[in-house]
Order: structure tokens, then sequence, then C-alpha cells
């Protein structure tokens, strides 16, 4: 809530400045959001009145004014004003006075008249935009005392941001009270005055929703002049609040709100039909609210109604048709208390938020009515007259929130904020809180006010012995609790080290938004069904991803928009899928690359990057974790045809994929160069293997090169899975080392050079021993894969 | 010496001294020493000659032949020396030129921040633990002792999928996760990805939070207060000026903001502190019990205190980066500065 320093500096006005009393404010646990100054800086400007006044000889539009500013001589001032006439009060800047925008007044000659200052209107004070005229003060403004002390323009506006639990710091005496705690001084609460009753005529009060409405009071004010004009003084309070004045009733009922934090309204009574009946809306019925829209209500929704409509949703706002307006003569006062369970949550659902709401939903103080409804009646009398019905009152005790005593143990305040404390040090500081307290051998027994909802538990008290104590006065200890050895496992990669080696081979790390723009994700990502959020910030964020690809091609293309044409990224994270109506969270990581395999340099030919780039890089992960895997041709509707790859662990699972980005996606993404992509599931890739150590063969190994004539439908991996099938246990390990199509090979057909090594633990492979070898594995590739050795 | 060696000899010193390079050398070498060299048929005459004349001429033939030899071998020394002279001219280069090869790439600060916060954490034994981010209602709310219409709710800005489905407003949920599976002692940090349906200048509807709470059996504010300040003060690497501020979490009790003094201006107050010398970084508190109930730890026998902070807030100040929004666009320009 915003409030004029001065305001609260009425109730308590503890000798320290603004900036102090802001900190102090702050480090109680009040945070203040701004502190602004109410009006512009000017100086030397005082209350005049107009003595005499004279026609200027050489100018109409000018007089010549002997001004009254509280010195023993008037003060000739040149005035052009249409509405200066004599007696009237006026701020007069002297000589030397500096009004806002450093405008300084000086001793001048006005067509011949010497003139001592000037006459000043609102707006140049800094007060309002625009004036017409001079600023007319009120007849008693006393002359000579300076205009800024007069208006109390030396104000600030405090704007304080109250957290959730401390609704009692709602309004001004709220505020007061604990000033006056932070300051160790009292504090003069509002003087209220009984207006007498002058008429018997009620409205009936019906309470059907009794826990929701524990209290309802109401009385009928006739003979109201709703046109009168809200006090200077009210209206500048309000003002400094936010609050914009709305006639003399609603700003009362405003006004109230302000001082006492009590949420009131007011009904024109003429419009009401019957009495008044708190109760649940019915289902079907509507109402038009006093910010012109129109809700549709359920039995969920608490409404003040008569006998035929509902008026208000009750504590939230009220009711167009029955507003009070400038030709109001009969006013309904309601001053209610609803529990905050009834009132949470219903402004929200209605899409309102208002400074009634926010103040029933976190607990108005439920003995404050009467004190309120009082005041206010007051404040109306005093501004608009009218002519005071007697008080109903409904209301239900047992739904009344009941404070009980909570019981703090020494020891427990002692052992959570690791101090020792005086017995008076703490009854002192619930005293000062307004909270009743009764020492005991081992603690206190204390019952908190009306006005805090926030206490309920010993943990509360600990807190606010805390707070008024001061966080930065509690100790401060360095030991970090006993400590034990962590395990450490070592079967889990750490993502940590997958991510430097990407980095290390030349990848930047990328961070998307985990939500995606569901066009993109449907192209990218056909036919996977994305979870989608119900509030989404906006379409282009609307559901979960289901592959990291998405953010990291709206990267890129955000890269390639502004001159890059080399683009390596990853990105870990979770990747979100709906599998038979369960939610899977799946940690992912995913690649992309674009253009060159370096970046240019002198002295190599530029090269694009192909897929067997990428894989490198997949083939150093896989190193890493000591995971095999088998890259297995596939189709993929993201991926172009041919140079799509599924990834699958030796036991088969599905570990992720690599390939390009497909053609025709290419272009419809916006791109005009190949895209690579790859996506591996974390948890299979992290699944790392223990070394298990294999004794070292004392005997030498032996290279053999094959050169084999297969089919072009036969991948290499194939050829090398079906060698290791073999079972021969001399054979240590199979590479390939060249691919040849062309001269001497027939056309479908490819050579497939390879190296074996061979080895065996106890001796040294003879010639016959490894032809035997050879010649078992060319036959058995000549059964499965029709391979034969090349001429 | 006979007037045929010595005019072998002559030419062959001759020869010698016209030689250019290592090539001619070995020609003129074979030339006279070869099997079939001047020298060599020389030696091999003495066969024909009578035992005494062999020894003297012998003799004669052996001076000439290491009168040439030294003269070969100074020869080739000068040759071979000019050789590498010339190779090591010609195989010059610019060694300023840059190295060819793959570059490395970087981190996002976001993860360089993560890997701080965490290795200071881990060095006095906090074990890292994650959590789902599609969350129920239970784990972000509820067990946090924010039941359902309570007034936090609304400085959450939840997204939702359906009425108890959220994407997790905060890493806290992670709290509850824990320790519902782990009794205590427990020191834990969880990092993540954290969303609020709030978008502008100084938000995104996305962004990264460590979550960390200690709980044993003797825990009291001031632990919460020692850990903090060292943490702070580490992670900043300075010692900083640390105040902590009464604030309202409902999962903690007592509660605190904490900030550090503007490591922008020293304190002195600038735009990036709106000219108050301190910054909010962090909130903190001692666990609720409410919350110790919920996960059926006895709050008489245990306590704890838990703190949360945002990551990009903090790589801001680390960093002096301007605008959080920088974070997930992902450009390069911004990327490639975080080395």
């Amino acid at each position: 809530m915003q409030l004029s320093e001065a305001w609260l500096r009425s109730y308590v006005n503890p000798d320290i400045s603004t900036d102090k009393l802001v900190e102090q404010l702050t480090m109680a646990g009040l945070e203040i959001g701004s502190v602004e100054p109410a009006a512009a800086l000017f100086s030397g400007v005082v209350v005049g009145q107009v003595i005499e006044m004279e026609q200027h000889p050489d100018a109409d539009r000018l007089r010549v004014c002997q001004v009254n500013v509280g010195a023993e001589e008037l003060l000739q001032i040149v005035c052009g004003a249409s509405n200066v006439r004599i007696g009237l009060k006026i701020p007069a800047a002297l000589c030397g006075a500096v009004l806002p925008g450093d405008f300084k007044i000086k001793k001048s000659k006005l067509r011949g008249q010497e003139s001592f200052g000037m006459l000043c209107s609102e707006k140049e004070l800094g007060l309002l935009a625009e004036a017409h005229g001079l600023m007319e003060l009120a007849d008693d403004a006393p002359v000579g005392v300076d205009i800024r002390e007069y208006l109390s323009l030396d104000d600030s506006l405090i704007e304080v941001d109250l957290t959730p639990n401390r609704a009692d710091c709602l309004s001004v005496e709220g505020l007061a009270r604990e000033v006056a705690l932070l300051n160790n001084m009292d504090w003069s609460i509002t003087a209220v005055t009984e207006v007498p009753v002058a008429h018997e005529h009620t409205l009936s009060v019906a309470v059907e929703a009794t826990a929701a409405c524990p209290r309802y009071l109401g009385r009928l004010i006739q003979n109201v002049n709703a046109k009168a004009e809200t006090p200077l003084w009210m209206q500048e309070r309000l003002r400094r609040s936010g609050v914009r004045s709305l006639g003399p009733v609603v700003d009362v009922t405003n006004y109230v709100l302000l001082e006492l934090g009590q949420p009131l309204h007011a009904f024109d009574a003429d419009k009401l039909t019957g009495g008044i009946t708190v109760r649940y809306a019915k289902a079907e019925e509507s109402l038009s609210l006093l910010n012109n829209e129109t809700i549709q209500l359920d039995p969920e929704a608490l409404v003040i109604a008569d006998d035929q409509q509902a008026l208000a949703l009750a504590g939230v706002m009220g009711g167009s048709f029955s507003a009070v307006t400038e030709d109001t003569q009969s006013v309904f006062l309601e001053c209610a208390f609803f529990t905050p369970e009834a009132i949470a949550g219903k402004a929200r659902r209605f899409g309102l938020h208002t400074d009634s709401s926010h103040r029933f939903e976190r607990g108005v103080d439920a003995t404050l009515q009467t004190r309120a409804i009082e005041r206010a009646t007051q404040l109306i009398v005093e501004i608009a007259g009218g002519v005071v019905g007697p008080m109903t009152e409904v209301t239900t005790p047992a739904s009344l929130p009941q404070r009980n005593a909570v019981f703090l143990r020494r020891a427990r305040l002692e052992k959570i904020l690791g101090l020792c404390f005086e017995n008076e040090q703490v009854v002192n500081i619930f005293q000062r809180l307004g909270l009743s307290v009764e020492s005991q051998a081992d603690g206190w027994t204390v019952v908190p006010p009306g006005f805090r909802f926030d206490i309920a538990i010993e943990a509360d008290l600990i807190e606010e012995i805390a707070r008024v104590y001061g966080y930065n006065n509690l100790p401060s200890h360095s030991a970090l609790m006993r400590s034990e050895l962590g395990l450490v496992s070592e079967a889990v990669l750490e993502l940590d080290r997958v991510k430097d080696l990407l980095v290390d081979r030349g990848y930047q790390e990328a961070v998307t938004y985990s939500f995606v723009d569901e066009e993109i994700q449907n192209v990218v990502a056909p036919g996977i069904e994305a979870i989608r959020l119900k509030n989404p910030i906006s379409s282009e964020l609307a559901v979960m991803r289901t592959t990291l690809w998405c953010g990291l091609l709206k990267a890129a293309l955000h890269n390639v928009h502004r001159q890059h044409h080399r683009i390596r990224f990853f990105e870990t994270g979770l990747r979100f899928l709906k599998v038979d109506g369960e939610t899977q969270q799946q940690k992912m990581l995913a690649g992309l690359v674009i253009g060159d395999v370096t970046s240019e340099q002198w002295g190599e030919k530029p090269r694009k990057v192909d897929f067997f780039d990428i894989k490198s890089d997949l083939e150093a992960l896989f190193t890493l974790s000591g995971c095999r895997v088998n890259y297995v041709p596939v189709v993929h509707a993201t991926l172009h045809p041919g140079q799509t790859a599924e990834i699958r662990s030796a036991q088969g699972e599905h570990v992720g994929w690599l390939g390009m980005l497909h053609p025709h996606l290419e272009k419809q993404l916006g791109f005009d160069s190949q895209v690579f992509l790859f996506e591996l599931d974390q948890d299979l890739l992290l699944n790392k293997r223990i070394p298990a150590f294999k004794p070292l063969s004392k005997y030498p190994s032996v290279r053999r090169d094959l050169a084999l004539i297969v089919e072009e439908v036969i991948s290499a991996s194939e050829i090398i899975e079906c060698i290791k099938s073999s079972a021969e246990t001399t054979l240590q390990e199979v590479t390939l080392f060249d691919i040849y199509r062309g001269k001497g090979v027939e056309e479908g057909y490819k050579s497939v050079a390879l190296s074996l090594f061979l080895q065996d633990d106890t001796q040294t492979l003879a010639d016959t021993d490894i032809e035997a070898v050879i010649s078992r594995l060319l036959n058995l590739l000549a059964t499965e894969k029709n391979a034969k050795l090349r001429d | 010496m006979s007037a045929i060696l010595e005019e072998i000899l002559a030419q062959a010193l001759q020869e010698l001294a016209a030689v250019n390079d290592l090539i001619e050398l070995d020609k003129v070498r074979v030339h006279y020493l070869g099997k079939k060299g001047l020298f060599t048929l020389q030696m091999k005459e003495l066969g024909n000659l009578d035992p005494e004349q062999r020894r003297s001429v012998g003799q004669i033939i052996n001076q000439a032949k290491d009168q040439f030899q030294q003269q070969l071998d100074s020869s080739k020394e000068t040759l071979e020396k000019a050789a590498l002279e010339a190779r090591l001219a010609s195989e010059r280069i610019d060694v300023s030129l840059p190295g060819r090869g793959q570059a490395t790439g970087r981190l996002h600060p976001v993860t360089t921040t993560l890997r701080r916060i965490s290795k200071i954490f881990a060095s006095v034994g906090f074990k890292v633990v994650e959590g789902p981010e599609i969350e129920d209602d239970y784990h972000n709310f509820e067990a946090l002792n924010i039941p359902a219409h309570h007034p936090a709710r609304a400085m959450h800005d939840t997204f939702y999928f359906d009425a108890h489905t959220v994407l997790r407003t905060h890493t806290s949920p992670v709290q509850i996760r824990t320790m519902e599976s782990e009794k205590p002692p427990l020191k834990v940090i969880a990092p993540g990805r954290v969303y609020r349906c709030d978008s502008d200048i100084t938000h995104t509807p996305m962004f990264h939070q460590v979550e960390g709470f200690l709980v044993d059996t003797d825990v009291s504010f001031a632990d919460l207060k020692g850990v903090v300040y060292e943490f702070l003060r580490a992670f900043f690497e300075k010692d900083i000026q640390v105040r902590f501020r009464p604030s309202y979490f409902p999962f903690t009790e007592p509660s605190a903001e904490v900030d550090i003094e503007c490591v922008m201006c020293d304190g002195h107050g600038c735009r990036v502190c709106s000219h108050t010398g301190w910054l909010e970084v962090m909130g903190c508190g001692m666990i609720h019990p409410e919350v110790f109930k919920s996960v059926n730890i006895d709050s008489e026998q245990y306590s704890g205190f838990a703190f949360g902070m945002g990551v990009e807030r903090l790589a801001m100040l680390r960093y002096g980066i301007n605008d959080l929004r920088l974070f997930f666009e992902n450009d390069l320009k911004f990327l490639e500065q975080f080395n």
C-alpha cells in the first residue's frame, strides 16, 4: 500500500529522517517499494493576502497589488491573473524564491511598475499539470507561513510492499503501531465520535452464510448531500495514497479503509428492495460490477443481495445498480467481517483484485467493525450531512476467528535463534507488539490480538522475537554441522564431463525455453503428443517440448539471421512426453551443427560438415562412458532419409538420433544450408561401464588386411558385426580403413577394406593358425553377407 | 710420389674445390675412392710391385689418399652446413599466423554460475539433487504450507496444465521430495529450471534457481546466517557486506531476504540497486514445522534451514550483464563472451 508519510506521522512522529524511517521499516520486514516526494521541489513561497489592488497604468491586463506576506510592510507585486481580487489569499513567491524547474524569482519591472515577487497558480508550484488563474487558499490560511508547511507539501509518498502475513499493516493505524514499536514510542489511536442516532429506520439483515460472514453491521444514513465536496485534506490524503476522489460517501469508505484497514461499502438505499441477505449466489445469477463488467456467478461466490438480486460480490466489489451517485440521498452503509477462507481466491476467479479483497483475504481485525462504521458515519455526516439510523448487527460468535494462546518454550526459542534472552526482553517485545503475554517457568504464554492473523504456532512467536530483536543482531555461526563422506557412483558419467567434451570440440552451450511453438514442434516432431499449458504466455510458448531440437533450431535461426554461417550448439534438459496418459520427463542432450567443419582459416580449404564429423563427436561421447552403441539406418520424419541413424545400445535400447535435417524442412524453417541434428537420452548416455581389467598377452599381435566385395545395401557395421559374431577367440579387433567404388568393382557393389588383428594369450600364432581363422571368417562372410574377397 | 699419383691428387683436390653440393661431392668421392676409383686402382696396382717397393709406394698412395680424404671431409662439412642453413632459411614461417583446427566452444553463463554455486556447497558436503519440472500441486504448494487460495500463490504466477499439475514455480519441491525419501541429517542443493507466467524486461517465463537446505538435530538461525554469509563471500570472492531482512515465505519461519552491498557501486547507490546501495540476492529461513509435518520429520528432534536464489540474477551481478532476456536468446555474440 501507498501512504503519505505526514499522515503516518500524525499518529506517531519519531525524531528520525524519512530515510531512517524507511530503513527501519525495511529492516522490520516491511519492504519499501519506493519513496517519492509529494510535490516538486520549490522554496520561498508563503501564504499571502491581497490588501490593495490598482489597475496598471500602462497595461490593461495587469494589476498592481499590495500584498501582505506577514512582513511589516506590504509588498508590491504585479499580477496578470484574472481571479486576483482584494482579500484573496494566494501563494506568494518572494524575491529569491526558486520555483520548480529552477525558475528564480527576482525583483523586476513590468511596464515601468516595480514588482517584488510573484503570485502563483497550482501549475507554477508544480502541484497540477494545468491551472486557470491563481491558486486560491482557504480564508483561514495563516499569512506569512511557508506554503510547503501550510499544504504539508514536505511529504513523501511511501509505497510499502507487504508480505501476505502482515495484513495488520495494511492501514495507517497498523503502520503507526509498527513505527511506534520500532521506536519504543506510544502512538495515538484515531479518535472516533459516535454520531447520535436520529431516526429509527433500518433494513433487515439476514446472514445465511454465517461461516463466511461471522459479523455484518449496517445502518441507514438519510438526507445525505452526495454532491458535497470532499475536504482538501481528505482528498490530499487519498490522492497521496493513490486513490481518486469519487464523491464524499465513497471517499469516506476508502478513507476509513486506509485509516483503519476495514473495507466498507455504501449502497444507494433507495435502489434496494426489501432487506439485505448475505448468501452464496445461485446458479445462473449474474452481477454488473462497479467496473462495468458483468460476471456470471455460481454457488461458490458469496454475495450481498436484496430481496430481488445480488448487489455486490461480498468483500470484493460492489454492483453498479446500487452504487452511490451524486443523486443519492439515502445511504446503506455496510461494514462486515468476511473470513479469509471465504474471500481467498474469489477475486482472482473473476479476474479481480481490489483493496477490499486484498485485505479480507489476508485477514481484517474481526473486532474492528463497530469502530469502523462509527468512524465512517462520523466522517460522512461531517462532510455530507445526513441523519443517522440505528446500527443493525448480525454476529455469529462461533464463526469469529479464535485467538488461541500460544506457548513459547524458552529452550526452543534459544535453540532456533542460537541466543539466550532475558525474560523481560521477551515480555517487552510481545507487549509492544500488542500481544498479551504471561511468563511461565519455562517459557511464555501469548495471546495474539485480533489484528494478527499470522500468529498461531510457536514458530510465529520466534519469528516476532527475531524480527524485533533484529536479524542482523542475531548471532552467526560458521560451523557447518556434521560431515559424512558422500557416495560417488562410478557407474554414472557426470553430465558436466559430457558438456566439457562438447565445448572442447567446438560446441557452444545453449539454453532455450522448455515450452515451444506448437506449429514448429508439429513440423519438427510430428505425431508426438505434446503437453499443453493451460495459460501460456503466448502461442509461441504454448506446449512443452517433446524434443530439444525445436529450441535449438530457433536459436540457430536467430544467429543465421545475424550473419552467423557456422553454428555448433548443444543443450541439455528435459523433454516432456505423454505416454499412455502418463507424463514423462526425460533428460536429453541435443545438438545442432551448421556450416563448415572448422571456422574459416588460412591454408585449409573450407569443408562443409558432414554426418561423419558429427558422428565422431558422438563417438567421443560414448567413449567417455564406455557405452557401446550401434548406428542403424532408419527413417525419421524430420531427417534426410539417406542420412539418418538411430543410435541403439548393445542391448537394443533407443539411445537417440543422428541425422541431417530433411531438405524440405530445411527450406520450410528458413535455413539456407544443411543442418545436422542429434539428440540422446542422457540416462543411457551417462550409464557408464566400470572398466574391467583384462591381462595383457605376451605374444605378438598379427594384422591381416582384407578387401571384400559386397553389395551396396550391406552396411559397414553389418560386415564388422558379422566378423565379431564369429567367436574367433584370437580375433582382437576389426577396423575399417577404406571403402572403394569404381574401376574393378562391379556397379552396385563396393569394396570394403578391413584390418583384422589376431593375437593369442598362450602362444605365438603360426601362419597356419592365421590362415585357418581368415578362411573361416571368409566362409562366414560369404554365407551371411554374400561377401567375396576382392581379386 | 709418382707423377701419375701427384697428378691424380692434384686433379682430385681441384675437383673437390669445384664441388657445389653433396651429390657432386659424393660423385667425386666415388671417382677417387670407390671400388673403381683412381686411388683404389693405384692400390690395386701395388700387387704388381715387388714386396719392398710395395710398402713404400703403398705409404705414398695412402698419404695422397689421406690428404684427399681430409679435404673431402672438410668439403662435406662445409656443404652440409650450407645445406642446413638453406633448409632453415627455406622453412622459416610466420609464427604469428593463427593456429588451425577446431576452436573450443563455451558453456552457457547459467551453467558456469551453477557450477560455481554447486562447487562451493559441494566442498562442505552438500549433495546435488534434481527434481521434475512438471510438478504436482502438492509438492509445489501444499506440502510447502501454501494451501489453495493462499495469497502467496498470487506471488507465484503459476503455469498450469490442469487443476493439479503445474510447471514448478520454484525449486523448493525438491526439498519435499528429498525429505520424503531420505532421513536427516540432510545437506542438499537442488539447481534447476523454474517457471513463472510473467514476461517483461526484468522477467522471463523461465529462469534458474538453486534451492539449498540443511536438516540436522541442532540447526539454528545462526547456522543459516553463517552459511549464507560464507557462501556469498565465496561466490563474489570478496568480503561483501550482507544483511538479513525479515520477510515471509509460507515454508520457512523465521524467513529472511538477504541483501548484499551493491557490487556495481560498492554500496554507494546506483541504477542497478535503485540507489539503495543494497541488492536482494536470496530468500531463506528456518524450515517451517508444517513442512516437516508433511514429510513426517519430527520437528522437535530436527530443525533445518532452507534458502533459494536466482541463478541469472547472480550471473548478472557477477558478470555485469544488463538484460535478463539475453540468457535465452542464445545470440552467439552474447554466449561467446563467457570463457
